[in-house]
């Protein structure tokens, strides 16, 4: 686990990538509840000028909290996570994975052992996440 | 059909109680690839410090939509959910969800703008036991992409 007396301000944490294919879409629909067709029904996407399927904001924002949550070493120290969702993750219907590739900075080492994180999420050549921010609280 | 903007400072009822189980958590941490022992193994969880497995940092936005849903399903606001895209989302933890929890999620219309030919809307929502300890608050901007400036 990252100890705060370890972090240092500016320091950049390991990029990671995050694979997404649409099975991954329909098993978030079933697990969230969010069942939005533009989630998995390419029809209607095309149909409200989307270019795809696109994945749920809120699968992105999952991948970005396990890179936090993964660089902390403990599931449950997050205090605060904010995202900001800049372009759609385009999720077509083929064998390849889309790729969402996650990088983040220490932006901050605040009072109670808490650090803030800022991070970018990039697929397919676009930020998907900007102004995203994470705070933890380390050991 | 146009967003009803007077829906702006609007509350909606508490959801009926949730109660957080395993199972739900272990599908949810499947859904998103994350292979977390704490999400799935209950003595994992107990040896990391927590009462049992604890869900992820974005599993609260299964018991938010649940009470923000009543506001986009509210045919009075007029929303199309199919031009909905999500724009923002933010969470301020007082602790992570853990199976067992029964809680409740109360939401609010904070603000309903007009940018563009967007609408964009902010809910907030408290998540509570149903003993009173709050769990978490949820901060989310809906987009409803090129609606604005239709016939009101």
């Amino acid at each position: 686990m990252v100890k705060y007396a370890d972090v240092e301000v500016g320091a950049e944490l390991p990029p990671a990538s995050y694979p997404v294919a649409r099975l991954n879409l329909v098993k978030y629909c079933g697990a969230s509840g969010d069942f939005n067709v533009i989630h998995w029904n390419e029809r209607i996407a095309r149909a409200v000028g989307l270019p795809n399927v696109i994945a749920h904001g809120m699968f992105t924002m999952a991948q970005a909290a396990r890179y936090i949550t993964d660089w902390a070493g403990d599931p449950g120290a997050m205090t605060e996570f904010g995202v900001r969702f800049s372009a759609p993750v385009v999720v077509p219907d083929d064998d390849a994975f889309v790729s969402i590739d996650v990088s983040g900075t220490i932006d901050a080492k605040l009072d109670d052992n808490r650090v803030a994180v800022t991070l970018t999420a990039r697929s397919g050549g676009d930020k998907v996440l900007t102004r995203s921010r994470a705070v933890v609280r380390l050991s | 059909m146009a967003v009803n903007k007077d829906y702006a400072g609007r509350s909606f009822p508490a959801t009926e109680p949730y109660e957080v189980s395993r199972v739900e958590i272990a599908e949810f941490a499947d859904a998103i690839g994350d292979p977390s022992p704490v999400y799935r193994d209950r003595d994992a969880a107990i040896a990391a410090g927590y009462p049992d497995v604890i869900a992820p940092p974005t599993f609260p936005i299964v018991v938010t939509m649940a009470a923000s849903g009543q506001a986009i399903a509210d045919p009075g606001l007029g929303i199309n959910y199919a031009l909905v895209v999500h724009g923002e989302q933010r969470f301020s933890y007082a602790r992570p969800l853990h199976a067992g929890d029964v809680v409740t999620a109360q939401s609010t219309i904070e603000t309903i703008k007009t940018l563009g030919r967007n609408v964009v809307m902010t809910t907030r929502t408290e998540v509570t036991t149903v003993s009173g300890e709050p769990v978490c608050t949820a901060y989310s901007t809906l987009v409803e992409r090129g609606t604005a400036g239709e016939a009101e």
